[in-house]
């Protein structure tokens, strides 16, 4: 049974259609690439599986429990995590406190008399645990800095790494390099692959990038204008006609 | 039929200058995304300059063109030039703050050059107080005529310039994206200059015209024009000027015939005619999906903007670190040594107060500094814990201590409901929602006998423990310090702990926190109960210190006043609330000893200083701080180099 299942999946803004019928499987710590040109509907196609938008039409399984009517925080602590395109970073706290506070929300819910009682700091396996995530993503350098003064590249690798620390079954990267230089393209591109291999998470990974994706995925999905056009083997997809013609422009 | 048109006839004027004012705001809010709440104070600024000018003895005509023509778009540039343009696209609490400040330091400019004033009716070509004709048996001024024409043209004229390609569209660019316009040859800030100023000739041409509800010209008739005016925007979605004409009408109208049927004499009526633009706002804001968000738009060029201003101090050297340690309370006591010495008064009464203010700052500084949630009702929580502890006392001869505690815990599910129907709603509508909760409770909740007794209010007695008296001022002061330093505690504790935390994630980003499992609705059900308990507490302790409360010392305006206040000194920390407590009580207690018409010279400082906000958010005392710390880091470094270099000389 796969871990995640799109069927008919749907979605349009007004008259324009942003998904249509979208069904696409991910199987339990399979690796897969999600490519297309501007506005295919990438990001749309993630916010309906992360639940921030409701589809029209179709149905989202996961783990296979129907997740779709389902608010975000819920999705997430059934083992979504993702990262966003636009930072949704907690401006004013460290990279640190990011993952503290992520790695905290994952073993449960806040009591509040615990902390009335000063029970609620972060206990030292936390930080641990905290340390080496951000030793994995390059970032132990700015662990006390606030978030705002990270650059765009640095930045990203917050958000994996907040990703990560959530513990995640399914790990969905927005183009996670964009802006990101070679150095960080490295420590992503490493903290994707240990990510899979410890905690064997699948990866859905929407990248320009088509170096980047062929490091990281062996299969891949192309998107054009809400369809899925390709589905299939990284070589095979991108010498595909149609693919070139509507993303690569190629092909005259 | 007769009965209910002579109810209906004379709302339509008032609801042509809800309508006015409600175009105006929609005109601003589409050309650059931002909800002008200063804009009643524009309006009542306008007012009396107008009947100031005509009292003088020049002719209304100058008058006019003063006050409205002149002084209107001059005011709109000023605050676009000054504060709004540097507020676009930035946080729902970086736009309100300085929004807030303008809104109580502008009537306080005000007052103070004008003192308050009674109202001069305007009308140009009709006769004012001249019955022109009689319609359904009422009489039909050349006021009531007037207005309303004005009213129609003024808003058929902005639907047409807003239906033009050349500012309309210009605009629509603009509040999308004003980097991506100005690439495309539109000079956006000229746009949004000629947006601002014609929207504030709206808001004067409001509050000349303002229909003969009031007699007095005073700030607070004035912000609830404004929020009449919310709602009539609120009606036609904050986009469409007809629809928000016949909103503005229908609300003027609607609050006339309530006045004509509801059985006189009871506080529902007398309370639901001036309350009922605040229902049909929160109303709107719950039900309309479009008014849900926070106006924030997805600029796609957001990027090319320099990132917001950190709310965090930069690690110092440990040297420097202990210096300012030292510098705080040295500051402190150096205030509390002057004050004392230099000014008369009761200071043990004051430092009580600033005491007991102090735990009300903090449940500000818990849902607005920590959990980044906008609450302008604070003081009917405060007010909540006030009338409870006096009512027990009153009925049950509860002691006043237990009182305390209960008033706490009942403000505290007040705010658990309050709460409850904000949570599908973006900042600026959760503070429009408080806000219009506030002025339900100064106008209708509060003034049952079983609550906050109207006018009269209730006695609340000093508290006793045991053998043990609080009756003395000294005493009481003592007791209030032990519970500022138990509540502080508990807020240093809430934000060290998970909840904390899992609260300062919710403020960096709803949507990141729960993409990591964080359920925001619970959360902020959780920050409004706390924050609501704590001023509940601060709430019943003031009215132990004052021993006799009414709804008057818990009025909206208070709310506004202490949010500003908090934002302006520092609401992101603890001592940031104690220090605002401290020099807002100071600063009256000074004040005090000035003449009357210089009272409202507190909100204009604090209105001033909280426009800062937008480049410095930690507030005034720590950005002071950390001006003289880098100074002192410097001089550090420089020292340390000239001994190094010493060394190696030698």
């Amino acid at each position: 049974m796969p871990l995640l299942e799109l069927a008919g999946v749907s979605k349009s803004f007004g008259g324009i259609v942003a998904l249509h019928e979208v069904t696409l499987a991910v199987a339990e710590g399979e690796p897969v690439g999600l490519v297309g040109p501007n506005g295919a509907g990438k990001t749309t196609l993630f916010d309906c599986i992360a639940g921030l938008l409701e589809p029209e039409a179709g149905s989202i399984r996961f783990g296979g429990r129907r997740v779709d009517g389902l608010p975000p925080f819920r999705r997430s602590r059934l083992g979504m995590a993702r990262t966003f395109q636009r930072l949704e970073l907690f401006s004013g706290m460290t990279p640190l406190e990011h993952l503290l506070v992520t790695e905290r929300t994952r073993q449960g819910t806040g009591r509040l008399w615990k902390d009335l009682v000063g029970l609620g700091r972060p206990t030292r396996a936390e930080r641990r645990e905290a340390d080496a995530l951000l030793d994995l993503v390059g970032l132990a350098d700015v662990a006390d800095q606030p978030v705002e003064v990270l650059g765009l590249g640095r930045a990203r690798l917050v958000e994996l790494a907040r990703a990560l620390a959530a513990g995640p079954r399914l790990l969905m990267l927005d183009e996670p390099s964009s802006g990101l230089d070679d150095d960080e393209r490295e420590a992503l591109a490493s903290a994707i692959e240990r990510a899979r291999r410890e905690l064997g998470a699948a990866v859905l990974l929407v990248e320009h990038d088509l170096d980047l994706v062929a490091e990281v995925v062996s299969r891949l999905v192309v998107l054009d204008a809400g369809k899925v056009i390709a589905d299939g083997g990284v070589s095979t997809v991108l010498a595909d006609e149609g693919v070139r013609r509507a993303y690569l422009g190629a092909a005259r | 039929m007769t009965e209910l048109l002579s109810y209906v006839l004379p709302g339509v004027p008032y609801g042509c200058v809800y309508a006015l004012m409600a175009a105006g705001l929609v005109l601003t809010y589409r050309a650059s995304g931002v909800f002008n709440l200063a804009f009643g104070a524009q309006a009542y600024v306008s007012a009396l300059l107008f009947s100031v000018v005509v009292q003088e003895g020049a002719g209304t005509w100058w008058a006019f063109v003063l006050s409205v023509v002149v002084a209107g778009p001059v005011m709109g540039l000023l605050l676009d030039g000054v504060v709004f343009r540097y507020t676009r696209g930035a946080p729902p609490l970086v736009r309100l703050v300085p929004a807030l400040g303008l809104m109580i330091a502008i009537p306080s400019v005000a007052q103070m050059l004008a003192g308050t004033s009674t109202r001069v009716p305007a009308s140009f070509v009709l006769r004012p107080n001249q019955v022109y004709f009689h319609l359904a048996g009422s009489a039909v001024s050349g006021e009531e005529i007037g207005t309303t024409l004005v009213a129609f043209a003024s808003v058929a004229a902005l639907a047409a310039l807003l239906r033009s390609r050349r500012l309309g569209l210009r605009m629509r660019a603009v509040v999308e994206s004003p980097r991506m316009a100005e690439l495309h040859g539109v000079r956006s800030d000229a746009v949004g200059s000629l947006a601002w100023s014609i929207s504030s000739l709206f808001a004067a041409l409001a509050g000349v015209l303002l229909a003969p509800i009031y007699a007095q010209l005073n700030a607070s008739n004035f912000t609830a024009l404004l929020v009449a005016a919310i709602a009539a925007a609120a009606v036609g979605g904050l986009e469409s000027l007809p629809l928000t004409l016949v909103g503005g009408i229908a609300i003027g109208v609607a609050q006339q015939v309530i006045g004509g049927y509801l059985p006189s004499g009871t506080i529902l009526s007398s309370g639901l005619r001036p309350a009922f633009p605040f229902l049909v706002l929160a109303v709107l804001l719950v039900g309309r999906r479009s008014l849900r968000h926070d106006g924030r738009l997805d600029d796609p060029l957001a990027g090319c903007d320099p990132p917001m201003a950190s709310l965090r101090p930069a690690p110092r050297m440990a040297e420097v670190a202990l210096g300012a340690k030292a510098f705080t309370v040295a500051l402190g006591a150096a205030v509390v040594a002057i004050a004392v010495a230099v000014v008369p008064g009761n200071w043990e009464f004051t430092f009580t107060q600033a005491a007991v203010l102090s735990i009300v700052m903090l449940s500000i500084t818990l849902l607005t500094g920590l959990a980044g949630q906008i609450s302008l009702g604070q003081a009917v929580f405060a007010g909540a814990g006030a009338f409870t502890a006096g009512q027990l006392a009153a009925h049950f001869g509860l002691p006043v201590l237990a009182g305390v505690l209960a008033g706490g815990l009942v403000a505290g599910m007040l705010g658990a409901i309050v709460a409850l129907p904000t949570l599908s709603l973006g900042g600026i509508s959760v503070g429009l929602l408080t806000l219009s909760f506030a002025l339900l409770a100064d106008n209708v909740l509060f003034l049952y006998s079983w609550s906050g007794n109207g006018a009269t209010g209730l006695s609340v007695p000093r508290p006793k423990l045991g053998g043990l008296s609080f009756a003395g001022t000294g005493a009481f002061f003592g007791l209030s310090l032990v519970i500022l330093g138990i509540v502080s505690g508990a807020v240093v504790l809430v934000r060290g702990g998970t909840v904390g935390r899992q609260l300062a994630a919710i403020r960096g980003s709803e949507t990141g926190a729960a993409s990591i499992g964080i359920d925001v609705a619970r959360l902020r059900i959780v920050a409004f109960t706390l924050s609501a308990v704590i001023a509940g507490v601060g709430g019943a302790l003031y009215a132990s210190l004052e021993q006799s409360v009414s709804p008057n010392d818990f009025n909206y305006q208070f709310s506004l006043v202490y949010v500003v206040v908090v934002a302006a000194v520092g609401v992101y920390s603890v001592a940031g609330a104690i220090e605002a407590a401290l020099a807002y009580t100071v600063l009256l207690q000074l004040v005090g000893s000035l003449p009357g018409r210089y009272s409202s010279l507190v909100a204009l400082v604090f209105g001033l200083v909280a426009l800062g906000y937008v480049r410095h958010p930690e507030g005034v005392v720590t950005y002071a701080q950390s001006w003289v710390l880098d100074r002192a880091e410097q001089l550090a470094r420089f020292l340390q180099r000239d001994r190094a270099s010493g060394a190696e000389a030698g």
